[in-house]
């Protein structure tokens, strides 16, 4: 900030006066204009993750090794990496289904028109509802002595929980999880939506195409590379999510954020660098799943122009 | 074709309106239960009168508040001058903008602590100030992404080219310009961002607590395991306070012409909008 302001404009006046025309000394000064976001990015973004992935190739004494990468596959981390990866699948899925079927009620349905922006707002919210206000929403709501619950019993006479339900099980949390991903879901697919045009669904009608067919055949496939990005994307946000499921469940339910936490706070691996691998295998599983979010998108946006 | 739709909708509208709601409305008529017998606001009234409740809110606040300080002074010059004169480095200043979204708070602090730890050059863990300076900067960091959105939209919808020139043929330093021309025509879509922001990093959890810093998501925690109806009273005014945020954050962001609904909608590679 400060070596913009100071730096900046000399060499800004120079090239608009039409002084110098030299490249060199323009783009000197120029650069500098970025020095305070990078300096901040590289302190705060890149040195600390560095860290990490440099501590997950090095054993106790410094040296390379392969070896914590070798370990994540012990039972306990392979069972959180598994944990973490099906209930963020479920809840992807859950959240991708419910999302789009929201989507093409509230988006092309033939609904009043002041039921979009009602969801949308609603959706804004929701989606940033997440963490441990959510939890305890859903504590009063299905806990053992939750509203649902109690009216559930004494109104209906049904025992949730009798029936096998759990909200601090794995179910619970995915059901707990839907309040977040829905609403995003239906926020980053209703581009998607609003690109179909009806153009091309009067041309599958005039063609003789039933609803079925105009849906299995034309729509969905469109539709299909903006719904697999977004169910990554999705994937994503709830492989991240710790507050959610710590404030539900504590410590017990040890998905990898969870076993990350606990590694921060008191070295439960009895391994450093193994918590940085458990870091980085986290990243990477993050980062992967964005990438071909990003690539799904370029393709789905094809079809908008 | 058309006639049997809205029953379909409908439906799928009346299940989603009621998973939205029942949750909603139970946890408001949970937290009126503290007293028993009768409905009463008694669990709000002990959540006020706590000295930890006033303490953790205002301290959230204060470190909220700041990480919106660091991020617009960070930000704003930012995307400034690299729509301005540095057109081609907007691909890296984006992507490191949206780097934040696939590193996960619980790493990103697990770094800090690490690298800023007592045995490093810089350990700002050891003092109070260094670890709230942390704190901040993680705020900062996870709030890049839509901070950067909105005020790179904000940016798109004037024409910075014109203004910058017509500040300086008018004699303003660069700082001038920046401060009373610039900032003043994106003031909407930072404000929009800033709330944003705000509804971020004021319950965050997982950095606040570990760094052991007295924030308002490890009281929420700790309140979880200790009381009964209290969670219920915070997480309706948690509710609030997110509706709250969002709405003035809509309200701000559709005053641009270029302005977005939604942030969230223009996560990671929305098209971006040309001037």
């Amino acid at each position: 900030m400060s070596a913009e302001e100071t730096l900046g404009p000399a060499p800004m006046r120079a090239t608009s006066e039409g002084a110098t025309r030299r490249l060199g000394l323009r783009l000197g000064g120029s650069w500098l204009g970025l020095v305070p976001f990078f300096a901040f990015a590289l302190l705060f973004l890149f040195l600390p993750i560095l860290y990490l992935a440099t501590g997950a190739f090095q054993n106790a004494a410094g040296e390379f090794t392969l070896a914590n990468f070798a370990e994540l596959a012990t039972p306990n981390l392979r069972a959180a990496y598994s944990l973490s990866v099906r209930l963020s699948l479920v809840s992807a899925a859950l959240g991708t289904i419910t999302g789009v079927l929201l989507g093409y009620a509230v988006i092309l349905g033939g609904l009043p028109r002041w039921v979009r922006p009602v969801f949308m707002t609603f959706s804004g919210v929701a989606s940033n509802f997440a963490g441990i206000p959510l939890a305890f929403a859903f504590i009063a709501t299905l806990g053992r002595i939750g509203l649902l619950t109690m009216v559930l019993r004494d109104v209906f006479g049904f025992n949730l929980y009798g029936a096998g339900f759990n909200l601090f099980s794995f179910w619970g949390v995915a059901l707990t999880y839907l309040y977040f991903q829905m609403p995003l879901m239906l926020l980053i697919v209703a581009p998607a939506l609003d690109g179909l045009k009806t153009e091309w669904r009067e041309a599958a009608e005039i063609l003789g195409a039933s609803r079925r067919q105009y849906w299995l055949r034309v729509a969905l496939p469109i539709l299909m590379p903006s719904i697999l990005g977004c169910f990554l994307l999705l994937f994503a946000n709830a492989f991240g999510t710790l507050a959610t499921v710590y404030a539900l469940t504590g410590s017990r339910f040890a998905v990898v954020p969870i076993v990350l936490y606990q590694q921060i706070q008191g070295n439960v691996l009895y391994n450093p660098n193994l918590g940085y691998a458990l870091a980085v295998g986290m990243v990477v599983i993050m980062a992967v799943s964005n990438t071909i979010y990003l690539v799904l998108r370029t393709r789905a946006e094809r079809w908008r122009t | 074709m058309r006639r049997s739709l809205p029953i379909v909708s409908t439906l799928i509208v009346l299940l989603a309106a009621s998973y939205f709601l029942i949750p909603l409305y139970a946890t408001f008529q949970f937290s009126l239960q503290m007293v028993r017998g009768q409905w009463s606001f008694e669990a709000y009234r002990s959540v006020f009168n706590s000295d930890v409740f006033a303490a953790t809110v205002t301290f959230s606040t204060i470190a909220s508040l700041a990480a919106i300080l660091v991020g617009v002074l960070i930000v704003v010059p930012t995307a400034y001058w690299v729509r301005l004169r540095l057109p081609r480095w907007r691909p890296v200043v984006e992507f490191v903008s949206l780097m934040p979204l696939i590193i996960p708070p619980v790493v990103l602090v697990f770094g800090y602590v690490r690298l800023f730890g007592s045995t490093s050059y810089l350990p700002l863990t050891l003092s109070n100030a260094g670890t709230n300076t942390l704190l901040v900067a993680g705020y900062v960091v996870l709030s890049l992404p839509y901070m950067y959105r909105a005020v790179d939209n904000g940016m798109a919808a004037i024409d910075i080219k014109t203004l910058t020139e017509a500040a300086e043929i008018l004699g303003a330093s660069r700082f001038r310009t920046i401060a009373a021309v610039i900032f003043p025509n994106v003031r909407s879509a930072i404000v929009s961002g800033a709330f944003l922001s705000f509804s971020i990093s004021f319950g965050e959890f997982v950095i606040a607590s570990l760094l052991n810093r007295p924030a308002f998501g490890p009281y929420l925690v700790q309140i979880g395991q200790d009381r009964a109806y209290e969670p219920a009273a915070l997480a309706i005014m948690s509710f609030a306070l997110i509706w709250a945020c969002m709405v003035l954050m809509q309200l701000f962001a559709a005053r641009k012409p270029g302005g977005r609904i939604l942030p969230r909608l223009i996560r990671p590679s929305a098209r971006s909008v040309t001037p």
